[in-house]
């Protein structure tokens, strides 16, 4: 493994962090495949499930998942994973219980817009008394990158978005995370909200011993409290096919320059 | 229809997301919009050139979405407006669901155009479908993809008016900024034009070729996803499905076979040309322009080509 993923671990006997055991939500969303045929069914108006495999939200899983284990294993106390919708979900949620959180609720409903899947997740974690709760930054196949910022809206929490860092020292949250054309230190004081990208953590494999105990893990479910959606997709669309590609010459670049000012009129 | 547009400010000016955001609010309101901004401003800050007529200003700038979601809700009350717009850029897209959520508003994150029959069109499947979203509460919130519509000019100026409100306090301290270039580029997702390489370049140590040709087009560098894992770049470099997703007027990529995840991330650009020694490369297929040919003999003459433009 990479040194830097070492180091950005601060280390136990390091004394410049002190460690407190955290609670910690991190949000699982269900997503197909990053190499999955995009497809629509129900006269476009649903997506097409038939022979995609579903994944964890790499944003969710790669970033938010995996740092908030770190935390815990540097520092104690627990990661809980939520994750709002069907039974679906459940292999989904043992894959992150596999990777290493201590256990699972999955919200029973099915979702339309990301208001009804922030506003499920505030209520159940209102009084819980979580430390932090993790978003990856988006969703792969809804790309709304909103559920994050309304929890802490709901919850009345401050927000991070796009954090690319989390360290804890104490009850201080010392971050990074990406704004317009560069990356912002933020530090937080009290229990917060955020979303995750690029940069927090790094892909895990869950081992075996992490697959075996995942079967056994609590995943709880729970009732949808009653919230409706804001939104509805009426219609989906795949992109129109591309043309043909235009072929240049490798040794005569400049013909490529002069289509791309003539006929793309794009320089 | 009343819109509300919250436009961000940097040295007394609009930014350009905002000002590509307020073109969308004036688009939709069929010209009676209001702006707010939090910050001191230079004039209107060419707020008006774009055809918002009215801006609420709040003279402290903010720099917790917390507290600008509670400045645009108060606005929003202030102006009657039943639709807020924001940029989808990385400040809008932080505050406009918080927005949502105060108004009670169904919000419709990184629209790429104005409503057709009351759908709002957008993105999903990250670029490689697209949807067209109703809305059934009272108010709207929207977050407009970043170049997908565009400042429009139309001239004329706003009148500014002072407005105070109770934001609360800041839960979060922003600190230090560090950029992601040394010369200040745009950010990626605003970009125009993006030159973009991948493994085809075989080392870091070979970027400048990929600079230079960057630097003649006025054009900002990214790179594929192992380019970013192996270090060899920034991660803030990686467009792709799981990176950053552009939509530049043109993006050239070099040495980048374009699997699937990389597509995701740039299919939306206006005119792709790749450049790769091998034909079969996938990229091919999703090009508007190729050159077949190697990347160390290609991107030199290509770049000598651009300046001798000029």
């Amino acid at each position: 493994m990479a040194l830097h993923h070492y180091l950005c671990i601060p280390n136990r006997r390091n004394t410049k962090y002190t460690f407190v055991p955290m609670k910690m939500l991190v949000c699982i969303s269900k997503s197909p495949d990053t190499t999955s045929r995009i497809a629509f069914t129900d006269g476009d108006t649903s997506f097409d499930e038939s022979g995609v495999q579903f994944i964890v939200n790499p944003y969710d899983e790669w970033y938010a998942l995996v740092r908030a284990i770190e935390l815990v294993e540097a520092g104690g106390g627990s990661v809980t994973t939520i994750t709002v919708g069907d039974a679906s979900c459940d292999p989904i949620i043992r894959k992150a219980l596999a990777i290493g959180a201590n256990d699972a609720v999955r919200i029973n409903a099915e979702p339309t817009d990301s208001t009804q899947v922030a506003r499920l997740i505030a209520d159940y974690a209102s009084d819980k008394g979580y430390d932090i709760i993790l978003c990856g930054k988006e969703t792969i196949n809804h790309n709304s990158a909103a559920v994050g910022a309304m929890i802490a809206e709901c919850l009345d929490m401050p927000y991070v978005p796009f954090a690319t860092s989390l360290n804890a020292d104490g009850g201080t949250y010392n971050l990074t995370c990406e704004t317009a054309g560069g990356e912002n230190k933020v530090t937080v004081n009290s229990s917060f909200v955020l979303s995750a990208a690029k940069g927090m953590s790094e892909q895990r494999i869950p081992n075996m011993r992490g697959i075996m105990s995942a079967r056994t893990k609590p995943l709880q479910v729970v009732d949808d409290s009653g919230v409706s959606a804001a939104t509805k997709v009426e219609k989906f669309a795949l992109p129109p096919a591309k043309g043909d590609c235009v072929l240049v010459d490798a040794d005569h670049p400049a013909e490529l320059v002069r289509l791309l000012r003539e006929e793309a009129k794009i320089i | 229809m009343s819109v509300l547009v919250y436009v961000p400010i940097k040295d007394g000016k609009a930014t350009k997301a905002g000002l590509e955001a307020a073109s969308y609010a004036n688009a939709i309101s069929g010209g009676s919009s209001t702006a707010v901004v939090a910050g001191s401003l230079d004039g209107d800050g060419g707020i008006g050139s774009v055809g918002v007529s009215n801006v609420l200003a709040y003279a402290d700038s903010l720099a917790d979405n917390s507290q600008i979601a509670k400045l645009v809700d108060a606005a929003a009350e202030k102006s009657g407006a039943s639709t807020v717009v924001f940029s989808g850029n990385l400040e809008g897209g932080a505050v406009a669901p918080r927005v949502a959520i105060r108004l009670n508003a169904g919000f419709v994150s990184g629209v790429t155009g104005v409503p057709e029959g009351g759908n709002y069109p957008r993105n999903v499947f990250s670029g490689k479908a697209k949807a067209s979203v109703s809305v059934s509460t009272e108010k709207t919130v929207v977050s407009v993809t970043p170049n997908a519509f565009g400042v429009k000019e139309v001239g004329g100026s706003a009148s500014v008016e002072a407005f105070a409100t109770e934001v609360g306090e800041a839960k979060l301290v922003v600190g230090e900024f560090t950029p992601s270039s040394a010369d200040g580029s745009v950010p990626l997702p605003e970009a125009e034009r993006v030159v973009s390489a991948g493994r085809g370049l075989k080392g870091p140590e070979n970027w400048g070729i990929v600079e230079d040709l960057a630097k003649a087009l006025n054009a900002s560098t990214a790179c594929s996803r192992p380019v970013g894992d192996m270090g060899w770049r920034p991660h803030h470099e990686h467009v792709g499905q799981t990176g950053v997703t552009i939509r530049p007027d043109l993006y050239i990529a070099c040495g980048i076979s374009g699997a699937i995840q990389h597509l995701a991330g740039v299919n939306q650009s206006k005119v792709i040309v790749v450049i790769n020694t091998d034909p079969e490369a996938p990229f091919f297929k999703a090009a508007d322009y190729g050159i077949v040919g190697d990347v160390f003999e290609v991107l030199p003459k290509l770049t000598e080509a651009i300046k001798s433009l000029s």
